[in-house]
């Protein structure tokens, strides 16, 4: 009974941390773009495209870490304290970001300031979310039941690279959901900004990929045996396609080919590391079974998942129903 | 600069700090949430416009708080892990669920419905904007009723057993869950939310009736607030009450402390009003003290015996001082509501609700103390648990991580100028949008073009704002 419903728990955390990734991601990745807009009509598009909708996105956070706490609380004792110095920052950086929403309309002389606070938070969080990624493939030291590392052990060339592929991702997501949402001038500009963020984006995840197995020998392993090395050939295939998918679809009139494709990039990143990292929660040394709370615990917390995530879901779905369609920047000046 | 702080020290200082100033949003938007679905409510049924004026008064005053209580929230969340996690290895089995359902039936539900609720009524319609907002309301009061579960068990643990590596483990939820204190701090909590926010929304309308006492809007407003008061007030002072007589019967070192009974009264406690807290020689020096009352309102018998802090071991204490203090605020501030209540109620049974000057005075200088009741609140209850997280079982001492004392620091400092930079600058966006009229120029906009967009913060530039705030200076 433990075995399954861990590894159910662990589905669900995973999934709560990519629906994050993914939905954060692009908002973030707008305000990583936000200066780069050529006017201020254009700001206030990029930020009108995304206020009714960031404050849920940036909830799955919450879910992640907050069910981590819930159904594997040794993973977040052990996580927390290891990344203590990125998630502080990237807690600091979302307060400026996350403010910056309602701030930037209450101030004509100040709202330079805010605007600042946008991308500096949304640059800030997007890297130290990379670098606690990066951290974390790289493995964390435990010892009885807490970190038993240093305070700089987060600080790595590898943590730092997965920061900025994360960074650039984000970016990338921002752009397309832009192009997506806009029209006229501010869509062009979008459309190069993905062309060349996709670029980087892909080499950011090779690299990556290349440096992931040499992280751990398990990895390694991992990836080029059998069965793993069919996964390590699909799933190279299928970011071929997606990489197709999202330079066709800046091309053309499918608005929202590029975002999808996008999306289907993370996904499919996020896929990869969950193949290094089964059937471990923190590697090298905490597994899924072993941080997991006790049965009653995930039992009692599995029934309200299991109603509840899926109506998330489906209003989550509805309030971007709602909002659906090209942001008109007209709209909001009456 | 941190010199001889120890890690534990830092680390209570930040979650004290944080925790302090993210209390002030939730106490301001759990009661502005149901103001706003209730104006909505009155509106659609009415049409009266004045409502509809009001509704959209809050509601940007509202989207700000709101806006500092997510982000705030969000360092709280996982400052569990970053400062106090062998607390969260240990309890993760039983508080993480409850925490787990907050996110799941409060947080999304308020992200999800806050954007409709702010940007969407052209887009859906008012069913569905007022189906929103209740749903915002809604979320807050989940939010709270499942925090103070969490809170509550800390305070009164029950329904747990503990297994070989020291955690507590889950046995019976409903016993959890509804733990022995939760009922009354719920109830005390959300009385508080109430009373805060009517406070404020007094405090503004006094300020417009000062400035105009024919507006149509600040007397809406203000005569609301006052009858939210009365209503209220003498409810809180019950539930208080009631709460008080549970903390006895489960934490009685905290009620030694707040009382100042350093030492057993076998016949009959008296009262301490005021006094100076002295813990080098356990004394209350100074004290004006009522004989036999304290018994009276603990025990309900005026010679009932009641216990001192002579009967706990040393390292059990809490810190009797704070505790002392923050109480006595808390209950002053109370019973100064109530007096507000009672003020209005007799000015407007003379029909001198929107005249009396004096009234609007007292009702602008009381604005805040809402906040700063909940404040002590908190602080009473919170430093009333200590030395212990989970009440007689762990001790703050031991649940600490293990992160080095210059980590604590930097961050604690980089928390101290962040929040002050941030929530100073947003307590200055408030104060401004209170210190304009309502608006009722607005009222077309249900007949209007529909907005396509339909997202329209910029509608919530004022192009008439230009001069600038000094947040630091506040």
């Amino acid at each position: 009974m433990l075995f399954e419903l861990s590894f159910i728990w662990a589905g669900i955390i995973a999934f709560a941390v990519l629906t994050y990734v993914v939905l954060d991601g692009f908002d973030l990745g707008v305000g990583i773009l936000f200066p780069f807009a050529g006017s201020e009509r254009d700001r206030a598009t990029m930020m009108n495209s995304i206020a009714p909708v960031w404050d849920g996105n940036e909830t799955w956070l919450v879910l992640g870490g907050g069910g981590l706490f819930a159904v594997f609380p040794l993973a977040y004792a052990v996580i927390m304290p290891a990344l203590y110095m990125p998630i502080t920052l990237m807690l600091l950086a979302l307060v400026f970001r996350g403010v910056a929403f309602e701030y930037r309309w209450r101030t004509t002389r100040w709202r330079g300031v805010w605007d600042v606070a946008f991308f500096g938070g949304s640059v800030v969080a997007a890297i130290m979310q990379g670098i606690a990624l990066g951290a974390l493939v790289q493995g964390i030291e435990i010892e009885g039941r807490a970190y038993a590392g240093g305070w700089w052990d987060w600080l790595t060339p590898f943590s730092l690279i997965t920061g900025l592929a994360v960074l650039t991702g984000y970016a990338l997501l921002g752009a397309t959901w832009l192009y997506m949402k806009t029209e006229g001038d501010l869509q062009h500009q979008m459309r190069g900004y993905a062309r060349w963020l996709g670029v980087v984006t892909l080499a950011a995840i090779a690299l990556v990929s290349l440096l992931t197995p040499f992280q751990d020998p398990e990895y390694f392993r991992r990836w080029f045996n059998l069965p793993g090395s069919l996964f390590s050939l699909l799933v190279p295939g299928l970011v071929v396609a997606c990489s197709y998918a999202l330079f066709q679809g800046l091309k053309g009139a499918r608005d929202a080919q590029p975002f999808l494709a996008a999306l289907g990039l993370f996904v499919l990143g996020f896929i990869g590391i969950g193949i290094s990292f089964y059937p471990f929660i923190v590697p090298p040394g905490l597994t899924i079974a072993e941080a997991a709370a006790p049965d009653e615990s995930l039992m009692f917390t599995l029934v309200g998942a299991v109603v509840l995530v899926p109506l998330i879901l489906a209003y989550t779905a509805y309030a971007y129903w709602v909002f659906r369609g090209k942001i008109n920047p007209e709209e909001g000046y009456h | 600069m941190f010199d001889g702080l120890t890690a534990e020290t830092l680390a209570r200082m930040q979650f004290a700090f944080t925790v302090s100033f993210h209390i002030i949003f939730p106490a301001f938007s759990i009661g502005l949430a149901s103001y706003l679905a209730v104006l909505n409510a009155l509106w659609l049924r009415t049409r009266d416009d004045t409502y509809y004026t009001l509704f959209e008064y809050w509601k940007k005053i509202f989207a700000v708080a709101f806006g500092m209580g997510v982000v705030s929230g969000i360092v709280m969340s996982y400052q569990f892990g970053t400062n106090w996690s062998v607390f969260s290895d240990k309890t993760g089995p039983v508080l993480g669920p409850l925490m787990a359902y907050e996110v799941l039936s409060a947080f999304f539900l308020e992200a999800g419905f806050l954007g409709i609720m702010l940007f969407g009524r052209a887009r859906v319609g008012d069913g569905l904007h007022m189906f929103a907002t209740a749903m915002v309301a809604f979320g807050t009061l989940m939010s709270a009723t499942w925090i103070l579960s969490v809170n509550s068990w800390m305070q009164t643990p029950a329904g747990y057993a503990i297994n070989e590596v020291g955690q507590f483990v889950p046995q019976d939820w409903w016993q959890i869950v509804f733990n022995p204190s939760f009922p009354y701090r719920l109830v005390h909590m959300v009385l508080a939310a109430f009373l805060t926010t009517a406070l404020v929304v007094g405090g503004v309308g006094s300020l417009h009736l000062l400035r105009d006492k024919t507006d149509v809007a600040a007397r809406r407003m203000f005569s609301m607030a006052m009858w939210m008061l009365v209503l209220v007030a003498p409810m809180q002072i019950v539930a208080g009450d009631m709460h008080g007589l549970n903390t006895l019967e489960h934490q009685p070192a905290k009620v030694m402390a707040m009382e100042g009974h350093f030492d057993s009264h076998p016949d009959g406690a008296p009262l301490i009003l005021f006094g100076l807290p002295n813990a080098e020689t356990k004394t209350i020096d100074y004290a004006i003290e009522i004989p036999k009352l304290s018994s009276l309102i603990l025990k309900h018998d005026l010679n009932a015996p009641l216990a001192g802090l002579d009967t706990i071991p040393d390292e059990d204490e809490p810190p009797v001082a704070i505790v002392f203090w923050s109480f006595r605020v808390m209950v002053g501030l109370g019973f100064a509501m109530l007096g507000l209540a009672l003020w209005s109620l007799w000015g407007r049974l003379r029909g001198q609700l929107y005249e009396n000057r004096g009234l609007q005075r007292a009702s602008i200088l009381m604005a805040p103390m809402g906040f700063v009741a909940v404040l002590a609140g908190w602080i009473t209850t919170e430093v009333g648990r200590q030395p212990f997280t989970v009440y007689g079982l762990l001790r703050t001492s031991d649940s600490l991580a293990p992160v080095a004392a210059p980590a604590v620091a930097a961050s604690l400092t980089a928390f101290i100028v962040v929040y002050f930079f941030i929530f100073g600058a947003g307590t200055f966006y408030i104060l401004r949008m209170m210190n304009k009229v309502p608006a009722t120029r607005n009222l077309g906009l249900r007949d209007g073009p529909i907005r396509a967009a339909g997202i329209t913060p910029a509608q919530q530039v004022d192009p008439d704002v230009t001069d600038e705030p000094t947040p630091q200076g506040n």
